[in-house]
């Protein structure tokens, strides 16, 4: 994903200035996306190269308008109308951490995953918490992911527990602060 | 700060059977819900959750422990005073809604408190209101095979409050749900309890349970681990 198909859909709403793309991206998207203005003006500045947009005149205060060109709007359309793939995420450290605490004599996995769950849940209250407050559809629907994807943290991490607990331990040490 | 407590466990324990055979599902639990406040209890089959809220409901009672409800230690009351407090002060919602198919919503929601004593214009009344409150007040003379899923849930969430009770338990109240009307029914328990109900819920799912000021989880009959939202 980029930061320019954002700034199409943006602009098929009409000219807007660089400062006004950077506000209503990260409000599209329940701040969850912050773009510094500087990205903002190097995207539009490569995608004006590209003809993708075209700036207008400058106002007295130096500012200036840019549009949406008739090669950005199709490639807008191209973009609405693939699926996105399943690149190459980050690896996930969590999942790094767990499959060495697993093998790892000096690890607890069940701590580990014990002190993990406690803070998913925690991050999907407070995901919860921001959604209750939110009005915006397009802005919930960004929480929502958030949301489903600490989920599926959550329930994997349920899961590895069950695996475990059938599993021997590796390494046993009875915690007693329950 | 006063707290206002509607329900509380203390060092509950339950065992069924006797000898060797016998099953601890709970293992000296302590819990304490206030007016206002949103638990959520998670943990694998068989962890005892199900049991927990028999227990805080009165609709089982602790082998050890004690449970009071509104204050009054439920251990201490003959069977019909006990099923009497339940019906006052403790609603319940469970996965099967058990809404009666030959009634009406609002002759559903009525029938607890019909078996209170109180009239039938009255009960009557006090359905359509509290059907309007959980936003289904169209749907009152209609029987439950004649709405949808979502309606049916929010009409047993209506019988489950209807009267002044405060203390609601709830077994994986989203059933079979979709997605966003299963959020729904739990932003409207979120408003129950915003209006000062305390609401016991019990589910599998992160998300819902996400929802609460508590989450509790279970493990093997005890309470292993509770995470509380940050306070903004």
């Amino acid at each position: 994903m980029s930061i320019r198909h954002g700034i199409l859909a943006l602009l098929t709403q009409g000219p807007r200035y660089g400062y006004q793309l950077r506000t209503e991206f990260e409000a599209s998207t329940g701040a969850t996306w912050p773009l510094n203005i500087g990205q903002v003006y190097t995207t539009l500045s490569r995608m004006e190269r590209d003809g993708l947009v075209a700036p207008g005149e400058q106002d007295e205060q130096g500012r200036v308008v840019y549009a949406i060109t008739d090669k950005g709007r199709s490639e807008l359309e191209r973009w609405f109308g693939t699926p996105v793939a399943q690149a190459d995420r980050p690896r996930d450290e969590l999942v790094i951490k767990l499959a060495m605490a697993v093998t790892s004599p000096s690890a607890d996995v069940r701590q580990v995953v014990r002190a993990q769950r406690t803070a998913t849940m925690r991050a999907l209250q407070e995901l919860t918490r921001a959604k209750r407050a939110e009005a915006g559809a397009a802005q919930r629907l960004v929480l929502d992911s958030m949301i489903f994807q600490a989920e599926a943290e959550q329930r994997w991490l349920d899961h590895c527990e069950v695996v475990l607990a059938a599993a021997p331990a590796t390494t046993q040490e009875t915690t007693d602060d329950d | 700060m006063t707290t206002d407590r509607v329900v509380r466990l203390t060092g509950v324990t339950r065992i069924h059977g006797k000898g060797p055979g016998a099953v601890h599902a709970l293992k000296d639990v302590s819990l304490d819900l206030a007016a206002g406040e949103l638990v959520a209890v998670m943990g694998p089959s068989g962890s005892g959750k199900s049991t927990l809220l028999n227990l805080a409901g009165g609709l089982d009672r602790p082998t050890a422990g004690v449970v009071t409800v509104e204050n009054v230690h439920l251990g201490s009351l003959p069977a019909r005073e006990l099923a009497r407090l339940r019906r006052r002060h403790v609603g319940y919602v469970f996965q099967d809604l058990n809404l009666i198919p030959s009634l009406t919503a609002a002759e559903n929601v009525m029938l607890p408190r019909e078996l209170d004593g109180v009239r039938t214009r009255q009960a009557r009344r006090e359905a359509e209101a509290v059907l309007g409150e959980v936003g289904v007040a169209q749907v009152a003379d209609r029987f439950p095979d004649e709405i949808s899923g979502g309606q049916r849930q929010r009409v047993a969430i209506a019988r489950a409050l209807v009267g002044e009770r405060r203390l609601l338990l709830a077994d994986e109240p989203t059933g079979a749900l979709d997605t966003a009307t299963g959020e729904d029914i739990l932003a409207l328990l979120r408003a129950r309890c915003d209006a000062g109900a305390a609401v016991l819920l019990v589910t599998h799912e992160p998300r819902l349970a996400a929802w609460a000021d508590r989450v509790v989880f279970l493990r093997d009959g005890a309470i292993t681990d509770t995470t509380v939202a940050v306070t903004s």
